[in-house]
C-alpha cells in the first residue's frame, strides 16, 4: 500500500484521488474557451483575417463542451447523479454552482450563436438536402424560413449580443477552474489567487493553438489553400496571448521563491525531483519557450510560407503539450505531497479502467469525432452553401 | 410590425427554451421529495428513516451489568475510558440474548490498529513495531487487554 511513498504522508495522502480525468477536464474546458475568444476575435473586436476559422471555432468550441463534464462524470461515478445539481443546487458550493455556469455557456452562448450564425445556411439545407439531413435540418429552422435581408441583420445583431456576453461567459467558464483550485486554501501548490487568471490565459492559448492546427489540418484535407493571412494572424495573437500567459506563470514562480513560506522547501523538492520532466522540460522549455521561440521567429524574420506553416505547426502542437503538461503539474502536482511537509507519494496510472490512460485518450478523441460530425452537418465553408442556395430562397 | 415578423425565429428559439425550462421545472417537482429543504439542504424525511433503523450497540452500561469483574479489570488501567465496543464491536444481540456469542477477537491484528508505530501518533501514546515487538504473537500472550501495562494487576 505504501509503494512510492517517501518520508511521510497523512494516510488520507497516499493515494491520489485526483486522477488524469481531472487533468484532462481543465484541459478540455480550456480548449472551449480558448476557441471561443478566438471566434469573437472576428465578431466583436472585427478582425477579419481571422474570419476563416469563426466558425470552426465556434463548432470547436461546442464539442469540446459536449465532452466536457464526462471526465467528471466517469470520474465520479453515477453520472445519473449529476442532475441533483440542477435539482436541488446547493448555492455554498462552488463546485455545485458551475453546473449553471456550464449550462448558460451551453444553451444561452454557445447553442444560439451557433444557431444564428448558421440559420441562414440550415434554412437553405433544409431545402436543397434530403433525407433524415433534410429533417434535422427542417427541426433546425424551428419552423421559420425567413431569411430575408432584416431578418438576418437582426440575427447578426443578436448574434454580436451573444458574443459580447459570451466573452465574459467564458472567462467564467474558464476562470471557474482555476478559481476552484486557487481557493483551497489547504493546499499551499493550488492555493493562489493568480490561478483564475493563469488559467484563463492558458485557455486562451490552448484554444487559439488549437483551431489553428485544426483548420491547417481540414484545410489539407480538404485539398484547399490555406489562408496564410488568417494563420499568420491567428499565430500573431497566439504569440502575444502566450507571452502574457508566460509572465503571468513567472509572476507567480518568482512570487513563490520571494515569499518562500513554510510550503517553500517541499514545493522547491518536488519541482527538482517527481515533476522536474513534466514542470521544467515539458511544461516550460519544450511548451512553453520553445513555441514562444518559434512563434517570435515568424515575427521577426520574413520567412517563406512552408517554414511558417512548418513552425505554426510545431509551435501549436508543443503549446497543446505544454498546457497538458501544466494542468497534470496543477492537478496531479497538488496531490503529490504531504501537508505535513515531510513527505511525497507517487501517482501511478492505470491503463484500461474507468479513469485510466485508455480513457483518457478516449475522451480526447471523442470531441474530434463529434466535431467531425458537426462539420458536416453545419459546413463551416459558407462557399459550399453558397452554391447550394436555391433561386426561390434567394429571392425570399 | 416587420421587426416583430423578421424576429419570429426568435420567439420562436425563445419559446423552446422557455418550454424546455417548463419542463425541466415539471420534472424537478416530480423527482425532489416533497420534504427536501424541511430542516436544511437535504430530505428531511430521512432523519426519522435513520431514527427507525434498529441499534447495533448496546453501550457500555448493558455491558457491565453483567460484566462487572471486567469492569473493575479496567477501571485501573490504561483503557479504563475506552469503551467495550471499540474494541469488541456492536453487541447490541448480545446484550438482548447473552447466548447470542460475540465472534472471539484476534488481538494480532485489533491492538495494531491503535498501536502501530506511526509518526502521526502522539510521542507519549504507547505505540510499537508489531513485527520486532512481537514477532507475530498475540499481543494477549503477554498483556492482557482490559488492563495491558505489564506488571499491572490484570497483566499476565
Amino acid at each position: 500500500m505504501t509503494t512510492g511513498v517517501e518520508g511521510y504522508m497523512y494516510p488520507n495522502e497516499i493515494t491520489l484521488y485526483w486522477s488524469v480525468l481531472i487533468v484532462l477536464y481543465p484541459y478540455i474546458t480550456g480548449l472551449v474557451a480558448g476557441a471561443f475568444i478566438l471566434a469573437s476575435l472576428e465578431r466583436v473586436f472585427r478582425v477579419d483575417a481571422v474570419k476563416p476559422t469563426y466558425r470552426l471555432a465556434l463548432l470547436t468550441a461546442l464539442a469540446f463542451l459536449l465532452v466536457a463534464p464526462l471526465p467528471l462524470q466517469l470520474h465520479l461515478g453515477h453520472p445519473e447523479r449529476s442532475l441533483e445539481m440542477y435539482f436541488t443546487p446547493h448555492r455554498t458550493s462552488a463546485m455545485a454552482m458551475f453546473g449553471f455556469v456550464y449550462l448558460w455557456y451551453l444553451m444561452a452562448v454557445l447553442t444560439v450563436e451557433i444557431w444564428l450564425d448558421y440559420r441562414r445556411d440550415i434554412v437553405v439545407m433544409a431545402q436543397s438536402s434530403s433525407g433524415l439531413k433534410r429533417w434535422i435540418y427542417r427541426v433546425l429552422t424551428l419552423g421559420s424560413n425567413n431569411i430575408n435581408e432584416r431578418a438576418l441583420a437582426i440575427d447578426e445583431r443578436v448574434g454580436w449580443l451573444i458574443t459580447l456576453i459570451g466573452i465574459p461567459s467564458a472567462f467564467l467558464l474558464h476562470g471557474y477552474v482555476g478559481f476552484i483550485f486557487g481557493s483551497i486554501k489547504a493546499n499551499p501548490w493550488w492555493s493562489s489567487p493568480l490561478m483564475p487568471v493563469v488559467f484563463i490565459f492558458s485557455a486562451m492559448v490552448s484554444g487559439i493553438a488549437a483551431v489553428m492546427l485544426l483548420y491547417m489540418l481540414i484545410m489539407r484535407l480538404r485539398r484547399e489553400k490555406i489562408d496564410m493571412l488568417c494563420v499568420d494572424t491567428i499565430a500573431r495573437y497566439l504569440f502575444y496571448i502566450f507571452i502574457v500567459d508566460f509572465s503571468l506563470e513567472m509572476l507567480d514562480l518568482v512570487h513563490r521563491i520571494y515569499e518562500a513560506d513554510e510550503s517553500f522547501r517541499t514545493l522547491n523538492f518536488m519541482v527538482h525531483t517527481k515533476l522536474y520532466f513534466s514542470q521544467i522540460v515539458l511544461q516550460i522549455f519544450v511548451g512553453t519557450l520553445t513555441p514562444i521561440l518559434l512563434l517570435a521567429l515568424t515575427q521577426v524574420l520574413k520567412l517563406p510560407e512552408i517554414a511558417r506553416k512548418r513552425i505554426y505547426t510545431v509551435a501549436g502542437c508543443l503549446t497543446l503539450i505544454g498546457i497538458f503538461a501544466m494542468r497534470w503539474n496543477v492537478v496531479i502536482g497538488g496531490q503529490l505531497f504531504s501537508k505535513s511537509f515531510l513527505g511525497y507519494t507517487t501517482y501511478k496510472m492505470a491503463l484500461a479502467t474507468r479513469e485510466g490512460l485508455l480513457m483518457s485518450i478516449a475522451l480526447t478523441l471523442l470531441p474530434l469525432f463529434i466535431l467531425w460530425v458537426l462539420v458536416k452537418l453545419l459546413p463551416p465553408w459558407p462557399e459550399k452553401v453558397q452554391a447550394e442556395i436555391p433561386a426561390t430562397t434567394a429571392a425570399n | 410590425m416587420s421587426v416583430f415578423k423578421d424576429s419570429g425565429h426568435l420567439f420562436r428559439l425563445a419559446a423552446l427554451y422557455a418550454v424546455g425550462t417548463l419542463t425541466f421545472l415539471g420534472i424537478r417537482a416530480f423527482f425532489v421529495p416533497r420534504s427536501f429543504g424541511q430542516y436544511g439542504h437535504y430530505r428531511g424525511a430521512a432523519i426519522a428513516e435513520i431514527a427507525a433503523h434498529p441499534v447495533h450497540y448496546a453501550g457500555h452500561q448493558a455491558c457491565e451489568t453483567c460484566h462487572a469483574d471486567v469492569q473493575e479489570m479496567k477501571r485501573s488501567g490504561m483503557h479504563a475510558q475506552v469503551n467495550c465496543e471499540a474494541c469488541h464491536g456492536p453487541l447490541a444481540k448480545h446484550a438482548d440474548d447473552p447466548s447470542i456469542q460475540p465472534a472471539k477477537l484476534d488481538t494480532a491484528v485489533l491492538c495494531v490498529r491503535c498501536h502501530a508505530a506511526s509518526a502521526a501518533r502522539p510521542k507519549g501514546f504507547p505505540q510499537v513495531a508489531a513485527v520486532d515487538h512481537s514477532n507475530g504473537l498475540p499481543c494477549e500472550t503477554c498483556h492482557q487487554p482490559h488492563n495491558p501495562a505489564i506488571g499491572a494487576g490484570g497483566a499476565k
